[in-house]
Formats: structure tokens, sequence, C-alpha cells
């Protein structure tokens, strides 16, 4: 390898101070941090929380922005799909019902998609901003993803929005049906570009490091077909599936159980656990074991703090209930499966599975607490979406589910739990990365942008909490409207006419 | 290969000006040309199919810059990281006023959309003239390559100045006009009847402050930024670029004159884009090799070469790059001659 450079620092190098000070649990962010990334050597004044320190606003800074923006691309991800599947079986079985419920979504898709818009934007803008040196590092490489997003993806999917969302009549029922196709493939190809980014920041292939230690593209391809890419995306995809199919399924059942729109809420409850019953146990196994074992492969140490195990053991229980202690490397009140873990993990029960205690401290997470509660989150809500989705697709099969009021209510109820479920996931991913911004490359503290202090990420992170709050508040109740007029409004909707005549 | 990236670069902000230009313009003026409910709904109808698509330019863009040149993205972003990130706001203002606007019909709900419209279109031209200012001018770069400037600080050139200073509220005030302008000759030629009167008309009138914003930001910028001038002297050929210009300026004078001007519509709108583009491509080949020059020591300014990524990803890049604007260039034409011709009054509903 080549002499590390001075954006570049490497694995298990000692620049994080005295040992003793590495974690105090009131900090969200350790004190070497703070000292490295603020101004404490000029500024006489006393730092006393995390969050006077730029790292820690900038951190904030895209995770807020980042949680908010994928509540909308995961619903119109997953929804393009039911769309595509709607406007075909309108195609196939000729049946005009499917007309009106292609475009009663097709109007929340495009509620969602504008949200999705303009919220994504200052994802884009914010790794020049707030992360300008993990971009001058790593511009020349994930840059190709990004770019190639907005060239292939963007371009895709707003030529062909505004012809599936205002099109019908010119285009004819096929015409319709293919503008469709190429939405849903745009979005799943920006889908699959910032999966490709996010998973060589988790997992760093086909590069090389010149000799000022930046990070220079060695193989396009590498890069591309990253393994950890490939299975990042099935994962990612089909949660976003799964939120679709409940957000169909939950307005479905909310249709039935208040006896309006009765044809259309059976066709959506219908198509929603159809799909939602395969997706739910996709996600679990294969695509959510494969992505648990390359944690396990590649990020151990991420693996050990997801799971709370703070000592090596043979055998190794996974916990179901339990709050990590750090400071006394515990769990508290622990609920385990015996050599669960270990099992899970090697397929051998009696396996050896490390614990934090086998890393040194300086490269555990830093959120320990936080990324312990996402990842069992996650996996919670996915068990009980299994378990939903089956009980669904049994009373569908025995014809029972449309009368079944009870299921009906856990259909709807259960809405916004896969928005909780992928965003979890999500935290699970980007914490469980810490305390790199590129996995064993590039320290997220070394990352950030050298002269945006933390006043000014905290003057535009307000900024972004008003501006998201009104967004949510009009999202809110312009779906409400869309929900309460129905698939077959009693006038011609000014709301589809739009803007595009 | 560098110089190759650095005028397809270049080419792409240069489309987006013209496009997304256009339906800011648009957004400039809305409030004045189009009176009733239903002209408004004209004026939008002229912008709706293609607004969010013209975005993406600048989407593609920054996407571009950010693979080709990643020290250039990393210094000018967090450089400029208060007025980008007032942009953000204005754009995600500006798309939910288009997009929401005709979701309620009523007076508590349109109005306020179009005033929204109208108030974030018209800062959005402005910072992006200022931030081509500052690009002119050179920023305070220091050693390291990163700068960071306040919005403001007194108003002055020199070593610390803000995002505003007098050249760059000049260049914010000339890319507003020039805006205002390409809108009136865009909502001209897509729509009929009063509203492209009113347009038209408004356009005859702000020719003579584009005109004179022309006049004083060339002599202006030629003494800010020596650069410039050099290039031209140094290569006569150059001068098409300004030529172009003048000769766009001139052209949308003529096709606006008298009573054909409703029949060279189409003329005139072309001539501003040739005007846009004259005026762009003279900053670009005036700034060569900077892509942002330092105000504080010439040498810290960043330059194509020392921004440029890795030689292996650029020609990669090339070949996904020219595949990607081959369909996108294809996916343009169909969506604007499926939506070509004057916008029909009422149209709007003809939705599903």
């Amino acid at each position: 390898m080549a002499s590390p450079g001075r954006t570049v620092r490497f694995l298990h190098r000692q620049d994080v101070g005295p040992a003793e000070a590495w974690y105090r649990p009131v900090a969200g962010v350790s004190p070497a941090a703070r000292a490295t990334a603020g101004q404490a050597s000029r500024c006489p004044y006393e730092k006393g929380a995390p969050l006077d320190d730029a790292l820690a606003i900038h951190r904030l800074h895209f995770a807020f922005t980042v949680t908010f923006h994928y509540l909308f691309p995961q619903l119109t991800m997953g929804l393009a799909l039911l769309l595509v599947i709607l406007k075909t079986l309108a195609l196939r079985t000729g049946e005009e019902h499917y007309n009106p419920a292609a475009r009663f979504w097709a109007r929340i898709f495009g509620i969602s998609f504008v949200l999705g818009v303009v919220t994504g934007i200052p994802m884009e803008f914010q790794f020049g901003t707030n992360w300008a040196a993990f971009s001058r590092a790593a511009g020349g490489v994930i840059g190709q993803t990004l770019a190639m997003e907005g060239v292939f993806s963007f371009f895709l999917e707003s030529s062909f929005l505004g012809l599936f969302l205002f099109g019908e009549k010119r285009l004819g029922p096929k015409g319709h049906w293919f503008a469709g196709l190429m939405v849903f493939l745009g979005s799943w190809l920006s889908g699959y570009l910032i999966v490709a980014t996010d998973a060589w920041m988790q997992h760093p292939v086909g590069y090389t490091l010149g000799p000022k230690g930046e990070i220079l593209l060695a193989s396009f391809w590498g890069l591309l077909l990253n393994r950890w890419a490939l299975w990042q995306y099935a994962h990612t995809m089909n949660g976003a599936v799964i939120t679709a199919c409940f957000v169909m399924a939950g307005v479905g059942a909310f249709y039935l159980l208040s006896n309006r729109h009765e044809a259309y809420g059976r066709t959506f409850v219908r198509l929603a656990v159809v799909v939602g019953v395969v997706a739910a146990i996709l996600q679990l196994f294969p695509f959510g074991e494969a992505q648990g074992r390359m944690v396990a492969h590649y990020q151990p140490t991420t693996l050990a703090a997801m799971e709370g195990l703070f000592e090596t053991q043979q055998g190794a229980p996974i916990a179901i209930l339990g709050q990590p202690d750090i400071q006394k490397k515990r769990l508290d009140n622990p609920l385990v499966v015996p050599r669960m873990l270990s099992f899970l993990t090697y397929r051998r029960w009696r396996a050896k599975v490390q614990g934090l205690d086998n890393f040194p401290p300086e490269n555990w997470p830093d959120m320990i607490p936080l990324l312990y509660y996402s990842y069992h989150m996650m996996l919670g809500l996915g068990t009980i979406f299994i378990a939903v989705m089956l009980v669904a697709a049994w009373l569908l099969w025995q014809g029972r589910l449309y009368t079944s009021r009870g299921t009906l209510w856990v259909l709807m109820l259960c809405l916004p739990l896969p928005f909780i479920a992928n965003t979890a996931g999500w935290i699970t991913a980007e914490v469980g990365r810490q305390p790199w911004v590129i996995y064993g490359l590039l320290r997220t503290r070394d990352g950030i942008s050298p002269q945006v202090s933390a006043g000014n990420a905290w003057f535009t992170l307000i900024g972004f909490m008003g501006m998201y709050t009104v967004l949510s508040i009009l999202f809110l109740f312009l779906v409400y409207r869309e929900i309460e007029r129905g698939p077959e409004p009693a006038t011609a909707a000014p709301a589809a006419g739009g803007t595009r005549g | 290969m560098e110089t190759v990236w650095y005028c397809l670069i270049a080419g792409m902000i240069a489309i987006y000006v013209l496009l997304d230009g256009f339906d800011l313009g648009a957004g400039i003026i809305h409030l004045f040309v189009a009176r009733s409910d239903a002209e408004r709904r004209q004026v939008l109808a002229s912008i709706g199919p293609v607004w969010d698509g013209n975005e993406v330019w600048l989407l593609a863009a920054g996407g571009t810059l950010y693979f080709a040149f990643p020290a250039l993205y990393a210094s000018g972003f967090s450089g400029f990281y208060l007025p980008l990130m007032i942009v953000l706001w204005l754009l995600i203002l500006r798309g939910i006023s288009i997009e929401f606007r005709n979701h309620i019909e009523g007076p508590a709900w349109a109005p306020l959309w179009d005033v929204l419209f109208c108030f974030s279109s018209l800062l959005l031209a402005v910072f992006y003239g200022a931030a081509l200012g500052n690009v002119v001018r050179g920023v305070p770069l220091d050693a390291s390559g990163y700068f960071f400037e306040p919005l403001w600080t007194n108003f002055r050139l020199g070593p610390e100045t803000g995002i505003l200073d007098w050249y760059t509220i000049l260049i914010g005030l000339a890319a507003f006009l020039a805006l205002t302008q390409h809108g009136a000759l865009w909502v001209g030629l897509k729509t009929a009847g009063p509203v492209q009167e009113r347009s038209l008309r408004l356009a005859r009138g702000t020719w003579w402050g584009v005109a004179a914003s022309t006049v004083v930001i060339t002599w202006v910028t030629i003494h800010v930024q020596p650069q410039v001038y050099s290039n031209l002297s140094g290569h006569p050929w150059g001068y098409v670029f300004p030529a172009l210009a003048l000769a766009g300026l001139l052209a949308m004078r003529w096709f606006l004159r008298g009573q054909d001007a409703a029949q060279n519509d189409r003329k005139a709108f072309l001539a501003s884009c040739a005007y846009l583009l004259g005026m762009l491509t003279s900053v670009v080949f005036g700034l060569y090799p900077y892509v942002l020059p330092a105000s504080s020591n010439p040498a810290y300014g960043l330059t194509a070469q020392n921004a440029k990524a890795a030689d292996y990803g650029l020609r990669i890049g090339l070949v996904w790059w020219t595949i990607g604007m081959v369909l996108a260039g294809g996916y343009f034409v169909f969506l604007y001659r499926h939506f070509a011709g004057k916008v029909k009054v009422g149209a709007e509903h003809e939705g599903y």
C-alpha cells in the first residue's frame, strides 16, 4: 500500500488520544473527533456538548435531510413496480377497472415523486457543501456513479413521468404502459446507482491510492458490480416494494372498512398482499441474510456492535431484548436465543463470533446504542411484516380476507411501519459504518468541509427543518385529499391536468 | 482530457441556463403578463411538461462536475455553502409552487403559489448571476484549496470578499434582466392572445435594460478579471463568442420590432438563446484554464489540470457520458415535439 496521505487515514492508526478517553456516553461523538474537527486549540470557549461541534452538525445535517428524503423514494420506487403491474393487468385482461386504479396510484405517485425530487437535490449538493474533504478524496470514484445517475436515470424519469402522468389519452394504452415501464426502469436504475455509491463507502473496491494518498478509480466494473452493491440493492429495493405494498394494502383496507370504493379496495388489498407476502419473505431470506453475512465478513466490528456482543464467544447468542450499557460492557435484562448468532453467521452452532473486545475501541462505531436499536427494530418489524402478510395471504386464499375486519384493521394500522423499518435499516448501515465515512480508508471526522463552521451548518440545518415541516404537512394534506376523493373522482381532476395540459 | 471535460461541463451548464432560464423567466414575469387564473394556467402549461427535465441538466452537470473535477466540487461547493443552500431552498419552493398550485381551486390557494413561484424564480436568477460573478471575480482560496465566503462583507472587491459585492450584484442584475427577457420570449412563443401580446411588449421594454447591462458588465469584467482580456488578445479567434452574443442581442431587437413581432416569436427566442450562449461561452473562454480563480494569490487558483480526477476515470466517463447524452437528447427532442406548438386555453383539463 502507498504511504498514508493527507486525507487518507488507515485502520488501526493510533491518532485518537488517550485510550481511556475514547468514549464518553453523554457525548455522541468521540472527544478526539471534537478536538480535530473543531477549533479547540484556537478558541478559548469551552465546548461542552457535541452539538457545538462542526462534525456533529454536519452529520446531523446529512442524517436529517437523507432520512426525510428517503421516505418518498421508498414509496415511489415500490409504487412504480405496482403501477407497472396494474397497467399490465389492464392491458392483458382488458378490464377497464384497472385503469382508474392505476390513475389513483399515479396521482399519489406524482405527489410523492415531487417531494422525492425536491428533497433529493440537496443530497447531491451536500457531498460538496458539507463533506468537501470526503468529496475531494473520493469524488473521482463515487462521482462516477452519482454522475451516471444524473445522466441516465434522471433524464429518463423526468421525461417519461410527464408523459405517464398527463399523456394517457394521447399515448394510447400501449404507449402509456411503456411510459410507466420507463418510469419504473428509471427509478430503479437511480436506486442502483445510489446503492452502488453507498456500497463503495461500505466496502471500497476497484481503487488504488495515488502518490499523495488520493483515491483513484482503477476498475469501473469493479465499482459498478461491487458484491456488496448487488445484495444491498436487492435488500433496499425489496424494502421499497414492502413499503408500497403496505401503503396500498392499508388504503385498500381503509376503503373496505369504511364501505367506500369497495371494488377498488378489494383490488388494492389483493394485489398488495400477493406481492407483499413474497417481498416480506424474500426480505429476510435470502436478501437480509446475505446482507448480514457480508457485514459479518467485511465489517465484523459492526456486527458485534449491532448485536450488542461485547465478548467474543463460541456459540454466541442472538439478543431479542436488552439495552446495551457501553460503560459496563453488557446488555441489561438480556433476552437471548442461545447459539443463534453463531448459526446464522457461520451455519455452525458452536462457531466463534468476535465480540467488541476483539477490536480496538477507536474502531468501534460511535453510537452503539442507536445502531443496536435500529438494527433490532428493522429485524423485529420485518418479522411482523412476514407474519401479517402470511395471515392476510392465507385469508385471501380462503376467500375470507375482504370480510375479516380484524385483519383489515391490522393491515391499515401497519401502513406507517415499513417506513420505520426502512429508515432503521439505513441507520443500521450508516451508523454501522462509523467511525469511517469510507470503510477502512477515511474517517468520518476527516471528511467534513474544513471551512464550514458549526454555526453555518446549524443555520442551514434549522432552515431545512422548517422547510421540511411545511413539506410534510403539504404532503399529508394532498395525499389525504386524494384518498378521500378515491379512484373515481366525481369531477375531472384538476390535480391531474395540473400544469402539463 | 481535462480540456474536453472543461468544455463538456461548460456545455451542460450552458444548456441548463438556456432551458431552465426560460422557465425561470416565465416565473418572473407570470404575475405581470397573466392576470386571470386561466391566463396563469396558460403560462404554467407552457413550462409544465418540461421544467423538471430542464432542471435535471443542473443535476447532471453537477454530477459530471463531481466526477471530472472533484477538487473543484469540494472547494467550490463548501466555499459557496450559504448561497448554494439558499438556492436549494428556492428550488424546493419553486418546484412545489409549480406542481401543487393546481391541486386545489380556491382564492386562498393558487395566489399563494403564484407569488412564491415568482419570488423564488426571481431570486434564483439573481443568485445564479451572482454565483457566476463570484467565479469570474475569483474567490479567497487558501493554500489547501479551500475557502469560505459569508453572504456579504463590505460589498467591495478585495481580500475579504463576500458572495455579494458590487460586482456580483451587478452580474446578478444582468442575469435577472437577461432571463426575464428569455422567459418573456418563451411565453411569447408558446402562447397566443393577450398573454403573448403582453409578453412581447415586456420583452421590448426589457431589451434596453439587457443591452445597457451587457455594455456595463463587459467593461467592468475586463477590469475585474484580467485573464479574460489576456485570453482574448492571445487567441483572437475567441472574439467569435462575444460576437455571437452581440449578434443575438441585435437580432432580438430586430425580430421584436413593430407589428411583425408575433410572427417572429420563434426567431426572437432563438436570438435570445444565441445571446445567452455567446455571453456564457465568452466567460468560459475568458477564464480558461481556470475553473475557479483565486482572488488571494493567483497560484492558489484551481485549474482544469489541478482539479481533475484520474485519467482512467475521465476516459471511462467519456464513453458512458456520450451514450447518456445521446439518450437524453432523444428524450428531449421527443418531449419538446410532443408538447410543441401554442398552449391551448383550457387544455390543462385534457389529462386523461
